[in-house]
């Protein structure tokens, strides 16, 4: 472990702590904030009314759109003098957001990242490859800091020419890599066409992935196929960046106790949902400075498990990110995600489960759902019989774990649009 | 085996079934100077399958690969029919008598003569029973 005393602390202990730090934060924002004094009146709070750490659900939520609404900086609770970086937001839904950082700030993030990369089982000795994006984009500096903080060799790729990026993978023993799912299958492909077996002739035995939704069918894969271990990791650019993985028992997500404070809420309700419940994850981070964040609702949905984890840390987990509560689709009444679909297809080796389209339509009250999915070629023969099998074997493995009816339809492999960022996957045709 | 002679390769495509995915094939074909002998659409609620008997079936299923269809070879073999009342029935009773079953077919009238391209689930035995009734199957090099 890299810090025991914060990452093994007794639960009664870090929810205490916890309570002071939510405390101070409250007090300082109310004081000092223009925004959540605002705010916490009209949500008819005072810091004196936070008496417990459940006090926290008495506080207001805050939303993407706060930030937006505040461009660039309207929210910083830091002089431009105490700020040492800014990352700004890739603005794929909407206008950039702008996000600021002390130098304790950073400080924390570092912190987080080495606890995280630590508990991956990473250290002095190893090589790794952050083939993140460096610049705006949060990944590759937060991973490149936290990184040479355990004393690994970083080695700052970026995104992009792949082949280099597999040379150099072998000339310099690379053994872990921090990137996207997606970027390391294509890694591993690229690999293969370059006559090189990432099992075989690389030292590469870690992959730290995240930045984008993935399935447990996708770990097997890449285990499987490139003959390493690969982690997941959270975070996003209002949180400071990635600040949380897995430990070796890959059974979810440590959400340092310290540093921030995780709810599951309903998201229709705004209601508080118990552990084991799935929901909206909301995040309070305990420590920030430049950029305060109280009961941010990240958007993602996910499920909190407060269970001790047998690797002895006793931050409470978050599972593998569901999906979007903006990507929620509400067919029939029953909730269905993207991610759901994707990963019922990975589990069909007749198709190709990465790239799909579901396509919503509703015909007089009643919705119907449909979604394209390409054909593995190797699946394909000529005979209408085998085809309509095909199809029939998806959407009833669809039907049994949506538990709502789909149509299928079957298109060729590389029919449907591939996506360099987040993929739209839905088209939504009902008129309400 | 003897039979080899017999089993003409048939270039199957996927399409979706929207227009100008026809178009798209025959076209690409004609670039790439494959002649199309023979061949039948297949169609089922969205989909759709392509099946020719082409001139240069390795170079139709480079050219197309390359745009991405997807493609496969099938084994078929070519009956020569008698282009009068009967002629059908001919094969079909031959092959339903040795229990083969046809999985699908298609015919043409051709210059000399009627032909029946036949998908058989034994393809072995069906060239057999059709040569030892007194068939007359045509000869992949007619084709290809």
């Amino acid at each position: 472990m890299w810090d025991p005393r914060a990452e093994e602390m007794p639960v009664e202990e870090l929810k205490r702590l916890q309570y002071r730090l939510l405390k101070t934060l409250v007090y300082r924002l109310y004081s000092f904030s223009d925004f959540y004094h605002a705010r916490m009146r009209e949500a008819n709070v005072h810091p004196d009314d936070i008496r417990t750490l459940d006090d926290v659900t008495r506080l207001p939520f805050m939303y993407k759109r706060d930030l937006r609404d505040n461009y660039p900086d309207h929210l910083f609770t830091a002089t431009q003098d105490e700020l040492v970086r800014y990352h700004v937001s890739s603005g794929t839904t909407g206008k950039p957001t702008v996000v600021g950082y002390t130098a304790n700030d950073l400080e924390n993030w570092t912190t987080s990242l080495a606890r995280s990369l630590t508990a991956c089982g990473l250290g002095r000795g190893d090589v790794m490859q952050v083939s993140y994006g460096y610049g705006l984009f949060t990944g590759g500096l937060g991973m490149h800091y936290g990184a040479e903080r355990i004393g690994a060799t970083v080695l700052p790729s970026s995104t992009g020419n792949t082949e280099r990026q597999i040379e150099l993978m072998q000339d310099l023993h690379v053994t872990a890599i921090a990137c996207t799912p997606s970027y390391l299958v294509h890694i591993g492909e690229t690999a293969e066409r370059m006559g090189v077996s990432i099992r075989d002739d690389t030292d590469l035995r870690i992959g730290v992935l995240g930045a984008e939704p993935w399935s447990e069918a996708m770990r097997t894969n890449l285990q499987d196929s490139l003959g390493i271990r690969v982690y997941d990791i959270y975070g996003t650019s209002e949180l400071s960046g990635p600040m949380f993985t897995e430990c070796t028992e890959q059974n979810g997500i440590h959400i340092w106790g310290d540093l921030a404070y995780p709810e599951i809420i309903d998201p229709e309700t705004g209601e508080s949902l118990p552990a084991g419940e799935k929901g909206e994850l909301v995040m309070t981070v305990l420590k920030k400075e430049a950029l305060p964040m109280i009961r941010y609702r990240v958007g993602d949905v996910t499920v909190l498990d407060d269970e001790p984890c047998a690797c002895g840390r006793t931050a409470p987990r978050i599972m593998r990110i569901q999906g979007r509560v903006d990507d929620m689709l509400i067919v029939r009444g029953i909730n269905v995600f993207p991610s759901q679909v994707e990963h019922t297809l990975m589990e069909i080796p007749e198709v190709v489960g990465s790239a799909f389209q579901i396509v919503v339509d509703r015909k007089g009250a009643l919705d119907s759902m449909l979604v394209r999915v390409e054909m593995s070629p190797e699946a394909f023969s000529d005979k209408i019989t085998d085809l309509m099998q095909i199809r029939g074997k998806v959407a009833h493995t669809l039907k049994s774990s949506l538990n709502v009816a789909a149509q299928v339809e079957l298109m060729a492999p590389g029919a449907l649009p591939r996506f360099e960022g987040k993929a739209q996957r839905v088209i939504d045709r009902r008129v309400y | 085996m003897a039979e080899k002679k017999y089993l003409i390769k048939q270039v199957s495509i996927f399409s979706e079934n929207k227009p100008g995915r026809l178009a798209a094939i025959a076209s690409a074909l004609e670039e790439a100077g494959v002649n199309i002998l023979a061949f039948s659409i297949a169609e089922a609620n969205g989909f759709g399958v392509v099946r020719a008997l082409v001139n240069k079936p390795d170079l139709a299923h480079k050219t197309l690969t390359d745009l991405g269809f997807m493609v496969s070879f099938t084994d078929v073999i070519a009956v020569a029919m008698r282009d009068e009342p009967g002629g059908l029935f001919e094969i079909a009773r031959i092959l339903g008598e040795a229990g083969i079953n046809i999985e699908y077919s298609y015919a043409y009238s051709g210059k000399d003569g009627a032909v029946l391209i036949l998908r058989v689930d034994q393809v072995e035995e069906g060239v057999e029973k059709i040569l030892a009734a007194g068939g007359t199957l045509l000869d992949v090099s007619l084709f290809q």
